[in-house]
């Protein structure tokens, strides 16, 4: 399988902190890998490197064999890389169906086809009885689910999903889990995430990556790494005697 | 703001816009020629302010300096009526991409270099005033003197030069504000309508799908612009005056955005209503102080002012949101 | 043109530009702290300009005596504005904060156009012509005391602002509003105080103004415009930077008045906004804003 997405050697500086420190991985194309860790750990600066918001001080990063550091977000997009946030952004005044249809435009002309497109996706996120709702008078599982849509709606061949659990309860954790995975078993969509819920990583999951300070400490499938002495002692924890 | 988007229940809609229509075509008939002048400048503000619209409600830009282009393509075709006898409407077609150009400028400068907001505000409010002087010194323009339109004749009326009585110009800026309306009404559903609402909702989050935000701001600062250019040269050949200090002036801006601010920013009607409640009111005002004997310089700008207050402190949307779900004519929201 | 030609109008520019500071000091101080961009700044100093020329003409009162008076009254009317409209504007977004103070910039600035109508209105003082030489300079004794004052204003100000409780409770709000929550300042009473605040510096710098230039009603916008060049082109939220900025425009415009016709002068400061906010819009003195 090759890789997708390859990041060789990036860093990212503040001022004097070291946010990412020449960290390196490949995602293969239709695998779903997970970045842990703590917080502060490097993660969504990663990711913002990665979607564009930011460019690294070192190191490159490859997208389907060309470089992609340092193109602004909006090419990133179009290069077939979209994202979620972190603190969740639909487009507020505008509908559920709007938002969608927004994303679906990237690569339609015709309004009338992109409508069709986002009435699919909302349908396939579980948002289609809530299409002509506000995306802001929506419920916070229902806007992930919305920014999902809206992301997937650009027809990405990777999608960069940033803590898209925090804040659901347990049954909406499985809600999306099986969301994402039937997406990756049915489209073959790669899907990188950032994640703190282990439930989500261990179930999603085929490769794991575990940054601290910035520096990657570990790589390899879930099981592996949660067993590994380092990441325990770090960010996981052992089980309580 | 509102989105806006869709268009509410379409047959009420259609059925309001019909009555306003044939109601606006039938006023030279029916009204005085007072009020006729009235309606002049009712439509010429719901112009305008539709103009403007473009810019701040579609794709989030607060622009204070729009005077600039009615003053710019005001002079243009001024300059090549007085000067090479040129026509109102060839004037036009010189006045647009010279309008679009300034827009250019302004926008390549603002978004090229991060301004936003406020100091985009600030930065059009710069450039206006800056033409302000410009022309107020230039000599080639006739500077702080002004520029004159001959008037000869009133005889009749001839639509190409625009020249004739105030019924000629009325159909002319009606049928402007006509196209403008559903101009505005197709931008609003295509593809560049969405995009600029995504742009005026988040920007960041419009980059994440791929928007290419520089590109749709210069589109709306631009298209914003060169609508804004026939509203100058109307009020050109209109007054058949032109002085730096007026048509530039950081009061006729003012002007321009109080329709839409308190009709509804974002929204069709808004501007159209915003420009009849005030310069409605305004007019009743003036007049009804006429009456008591009262000349007060300055007492419309007054009532400006608190319309404004009013707006911005109680009904931030504008007055057309509440209407509109008065009349029944809103999306179903549930 | 001699040297001390230029010399001269500079000092004159200096001395300006120091009323200029003020003015823009208050602008600044609103901004940094309560974070709302004050469009009717100009039209507080015509008020204040316009108490300054009736206590003149009905009181014969110098309006460098009068400042302090002034100032107050300023203050009053600045403290009484945040807190009764502008604190309810706090968490709406900017645009609606900034047409709030368009409205009563409207509002202010046409009212005194009706009470006192479109003439402009001059304070003679006694020393209006006099001029002190100091070696080859000639400095004008009105632009001279009002320099002086501006800076004993200023002074007092950065006092305050440094050494007293009050302005350091201030500060902090400026710097971190939360955090200032948090311990128990009461946050919209030290908005409300801090406009009034930034009311009596550009209310001093009117009754100041008003030695230097005539009244008029409509004066407001092209001061507000100034005050904004003044603090972005110095730094938006940087005091020092307020000074420096009023410095700059100052002579600036002397020199351009000098070497171009005087109408002109004003596009310059435009200018000047233009080429801060493209190439360093945090100002000369400015933080880029988180």
């Amino acid at each position: 399988m090759t890789a997708l997405l390859s990041l060789d050697a990036v860093s990212k500086r503040f001022r004097g902190l070291l946010a990412v420190d020449h960290v390196s991985f490949a995602v293969p194309e239709g695998t779903i890998f997970a970045v842990i860790g703590p917080n502060g750990a490097g993660k969504t600066t990663l990711f913002n490197m990665i979607a564009g918001a930011m460019t690294p001080d070192e190191g490159s990063i490859t997208f389907a064999g060309k470089p992609i550091d340092g193109l602004p977000a909006d090419a990133v997009c179009r290069r077939g890389i979209a994202r979620t946030f972190q603190l969740v952004r639909p487009f507020p005044a505008l509908s559920a169906e709007d938002n969608v249809t927004i994303g679906a435009l990237l690569n339609r002309h015709d309004v009338g086809a992109a409508q069709q497109r986002a009435q699919e996706l909302l349908r396939r996120l579980d948002l289609f009885d809530k299409r002509h709702r506000r995306a802001s008078a929506l419920t916070l599982p229902d806007r992930k689910r919305l920014e999902v849509a809206r992301a997937l709606a650009t027809e990405p061949r990777l999608l960069l999903l940033d803590e898209v659990m925090a804040g659901l309860r347990p049954t909406e954790t499985d809600r999306m889990v099986a969301i994402l995975r039937a997406l990756n078993r049915d489209s073959g969509l790669t899907i990188l995430l950032i994640e703190h819920v282990m439930r989500a990583v261990m179930a999603l999951a085929s490769r794991v990556l575990v940054l601290n300070h910035g520096t990657a400490i570990a790589e390899g499938a879930p099981e592996e790494v949660v067993r590994d002495p380092a990441v325990v002692q770090s960010y996981l924890g052992a089980e309580a005697e | 703001m509102r989105a806006g988007l869709s268009a509410g229940e379409p047959r009420r809609i259609a059925i309001l816009l019909a009555a306003l229509l044939a109601a606006l075509l039938a006023a030279p008939w029916v009204v005085n020629d007072y009020l006729l002048t009235v309606l002049i400048l009712i439509l010429y503000f719901a112009y305008t302010g539709q103009a403007w619209n473009v810019m701040m409600g579609f794709a989030g830009q607060l622009s204070l300096g729009h005077a600039i282009y009615v003053g710019l393509a005001g002079y243009v075709a001024a300059m090549l009526f007085t000067r090479l006898g040129v026509g109102p409407w060839l004037g036009l077609l010189a006045a647009i991409p010279i309008a679009a150009a300034c827009g250019a400028i302004i926008g390549f400068l603002a978004f090229r270099f991060g301004v936003a907001g406020v100091y985009f505000a600030i930065l059009t409010i710069a450039f206006a005033e800056f033409a302000r002087i410009g022309f107020d010194n230039w000599g080639f323009v006739n500077a702080s003197s002004g520029l004159f339109l001959s008037v000869k004749q009133y005889g009749h009326n001839d639509l190409w030069q625009l020249r004739g009585d105030p019924t000629m110009f009325y159909y002319v800026i009606l049928a402007a504000s006509a196209l403008l309306f559903a101009l505005c009404h197709l931008l609003m559903r295509s593809r560049v309508g969405y995009f600029w609402l995504a742009i005026r909702e988040d920007e960041e989050a419009a980059r994440a799908v791929g928007i290419d935000t520089f590109r749709y701001k210069m589109y709306a600062v631009m298209v914003s612009a060169a609508v804004t250019s026939f509203a100058g040269v109307f009020y050109a050949f209109f007054y058949n005056n032109l002085f730096p200090e007026q048509v530039f002036s950081i009061s006729r801006s003012i002007e321009i955005i109080l329709g839409p601010i308190i009709g509804g920013v974002g929204t069709l009607f808004g501007p159209i209503l915003g420009a009849f409640v005030l310069t409605g009111l305004a007019e009743a005002l003036s007049s009804s102080m006429s009456a008591f004997g009262l000349e007060l310089p300055g007492a419309t700008q007054v009532f400006y002012g608190v319309c404004l207050l009013f707006v911005v402190v109680a009904l931030p949307d504008g007055v057309w949101p509440p209407l509109a779900r008065r009349l029944g004519v809103t999306k179903r929201q549930r | 043109m001699p040297f001390d030609v230029y010399l001269n109008v500079a000092i004159g520019g200096v001395l300006t530009g120091l009323v200029y500071g003020l003015m823009a000091l208050g602008l600044s101080v609103i901004f940094g702290v309560v974070r709302v961009v004050n469009f009717a700044h100009g039209e507080l100093m015509t008020i204040a300009m316009f108490i300054a020329v009736v206590s003149f003409s009905c009181f014969h009162l110098d309006p460098l005596v009068m400042l302090v008076p002034i100032a107050a009254v300023l203050f009053a009317f600045g403290y009484a504005l945040q807190a009764a409209l502008i604190n309810r504007f706090i968490t709406r977004p900017e645009y609606s904060q900034f047409l709030l103070l368009v409205a009563l910039g409207i509002i202010v600035a046409n009212s005194l156009l009706i009470i006192f109508g479109p003439d402009a209105r001059a304070v003679q003082t006694a020393y209006a012509f006099d001029s002190f030489a100091v070696g080859p300079l000639i400095v004008d004794a009105a632009k001279l005391y009002a320099g002086a004052a501006a800076i004993l204003f200023t002074v007092a100000l950065f006092a305050f602002f440094r050494f007293t409780r009050l302005g350091t409770a201030i500060r902090a709000c400026a710097d971190n509003y939360t955090g200032a929550l948090v311990v128990g300042l009461d946050v919209k009473r030290l908005y409300a105080l801090t406009f009034g605040l930034g009311a009596a510096c550009v209310g001093a710098a009117g009754a100041m103004l008003v030695l230097l230039i005539d009244a008029t009603p409509m004066l407001g916008p092209s001061y507000t415009l100034l005050a904004f060049v003044i603090v972005i082109t110095g730094g938006l939220g940087s005091m020092p930077g307020a000074l420096v900025g009023g410095l700059l425009i100052g002579v600036t415009e002397a020199i351009a008045g000098l070497l171009f016709t005087p109408s002109v002068k004003s596009m310059f400061a435009f200018a000047i906004l233009v080429l801060v906010l493209l190439f360093r819009p945090q100002g000369i003195l400015g933080r880029r804003p988180a």
